[in-house]
């Protein structure tokens, strides 16, 4: 078990003992409605679809809560390209949750159902959230377990199972008048089939013979079958003098497959009181090494021996991103009308770059094998959302 | 499981006896705080979808402050 695991569950101990000695007042969030149009199109694949989120609180102690999200796929990524053939298909998550009020603490219980043609999942987590230190404080924890079931389009007999196990441990400190601090860890733990059905290495064996191109050397990948991660992030939040926040975020993330990932972000909110108008720019970079057994080509045809795990997923290989994005939120309605509060409607696209350092592209001809061009992308992210609160 | 103890004990400690603390930033002090701009996320539907696009697209994951769970539509 990793060490943010077992800190977690100390914690989840420590908040539970704490329940029972402190109580004081807390309010649920807020009743809201969304309804989001969503689209992230980049190399060659395209998915999009609606998600609309439902919270109604009853008697100032229950909040329930409820999630409808559709991913449409369209893809004819590089990988795809490669070995495979372009495909649609559709994707849809349901989640409902439940929080319980009672004086300072929010206990949450929520179910998430995941269906596509070849993949399905569930996940169920229990979490509380408490106030301490006169409301400077806010710790919260948050288990979850998972169940998912992966097959493989036109291989009827295949099917294999994967668990999931989820802590995670979040504190919201008030710093100062104008400054909040959220630090959030989670480690997650999964052990079962985790390769994709559909996703090849590329080896040239020594059976290869005459083999000039890469699409002579795929071979069924084969992972590990357990992986464990810990991620912790830390976030600012300052006031500006005049009425605008600056933010800024900090994730470090390593697993058992010596991925370790870094990522930061800058971000800025100013609102224009007189037009309603809230503005949102940010700038996000990431970056990651690759896993042990991630092989963009292995040249074995001099019987080399093939290490026994490999893979070529490109979120496997050593790369970096970088996102620049704007929002814009209008706030339509800004006082009572019927049984609205507010209503708004937002805008936000985010320009993401893709840059890998040892996945090539390997779709491209006239190249010697293992030497073609390192392979990069541009990919745009669009989200509009109808917001009304209630 | 000794050491889990220790640190479960310390943190017991220190949030009990720290419940005592008189806040440095008083109720009537928190207008700042309390603007709907200084929210980490305002907006649940858009902040949890852009936490799947990246989960997605990059190898780590977690520690986002959102929820997560299986299935990408990334196959």
């Amino acid at each position: 078990m990793s060490k943010y695991l077992n800190f977690s569950l100390v914690a989840l101990l420590v908040g539970l003992l704490l329940l029972a000695t402190h109580s004081m007042a807390k309010v649920l969030p807020e009743e809201r409605s969304d309804i989001m149009f969503h689209e992230y199109e980049g190399d060659g694949v395209t998915i999009n679809g609606p998600s609309v989120l439902v919270r109604k609180n009853y008697m100032d102690s229950i909040s329930i809560n409820a999630n409808y999200y559709v991913d449409n796929v369209t893809s004819a990524s590089i990988d795809v390209l490669s070995y495979g053939s372009p495909y649609v298909e559709e994707r849809t998550e349901q989640t409902v949750g439940v929080d319980l009020l009672r004086d300072k603490t929010i206990f949450s219980l929520s179910y998430t159902n995941s269906t596509e043609s070849d993949y399905d999942a569930e996940t169920y987590s229990v979490g509380f959230s408490h106030d301490f230190f006169g409301d400077l404080t806010t710790v919260s924890a948050k288990f979850g377990v998972g169940d998912d079931v992966v097959r493989a389009t036109g291989q009827a007999a295949f099917e294999e199972s994967l668990s999931r196990k989820n802590i995670q441990f979040s504190i919201s400190q008030i710093l100062t008048k104008k400054l909040i601090m959220g630090l959030n860890l989670e480690s997650i733990d999964e052990d079962g089939y985790l390769s994709n059905p559909y996703r090849k290495s590329s080896i040239l064996m020594a059976s290869d013979f005459g083999v000039i191109d890469r699409q002579g050397t795929w071979e069924e990948e084969n992972y590990p079958e357990t992986r464990s991660s810990d991620a912790a992030s830390l976030k600012l939040k300052y006031y500006l003098p005049y009425r605008a926040a600056l933010r800024a975020e900090y994730r470090y993330y390593s697993d058992s497959w010596d991925i370790e990932g870094s990522n930061f972000e800058l971000g800025y909110t100013h609102p224009i009181e007189a037009l309603n108008v809230t503005l949102d720019v940010r700038y996000r970079i990431y970056q990651q090494s690759s896993a042990y057994f991630f092989v963009d080509f292995l040249d074995a045809s001099n019987g080399e021996e093939v290490p026994t795990y490999h893979g070529r997923d490109k979120e496997l290989a050593e790369y970096s991103t970088t996102t620049v994005g704007v929002g814009v939120k209008w706030e339509f309605l800004s006082s009572r009308w019927f049984v609205l509060d507010k209503a708004s409607i937002s805008l936000s696209y985010d320009h993401i770059s893709f840059e890998y350092d040892n996945y090539r592209s390997a779709n491209e001809v006239g190249y010697e094998l293992g030497q073609e061009p390192l392979f990069e992308f541009d990919a745009g992210v669009t989200r509009v959302f109808l917001t009304a609160l209630y | 499981m000794k050491c889990t103890l220790k640190l479960f004990v310390l943190l017991a400690t220190i949030l009990v006896t720290g419940c005592s603390i008189t806040p440095w930033v008083k109720p009537y002090e928190r207008g700042y705080l309390a603007d709907p701009i200084m929210s980490f996320e305002p907006d649940a539907v858009s902040s949890n979808y852009m936490h799947h696009v990246y989960q997605a697209r990059e190898g780590s994951r977690g520690a986002e402050g959102g929820g997560s769970g299986g299935g990408c539509g990334c196959n």
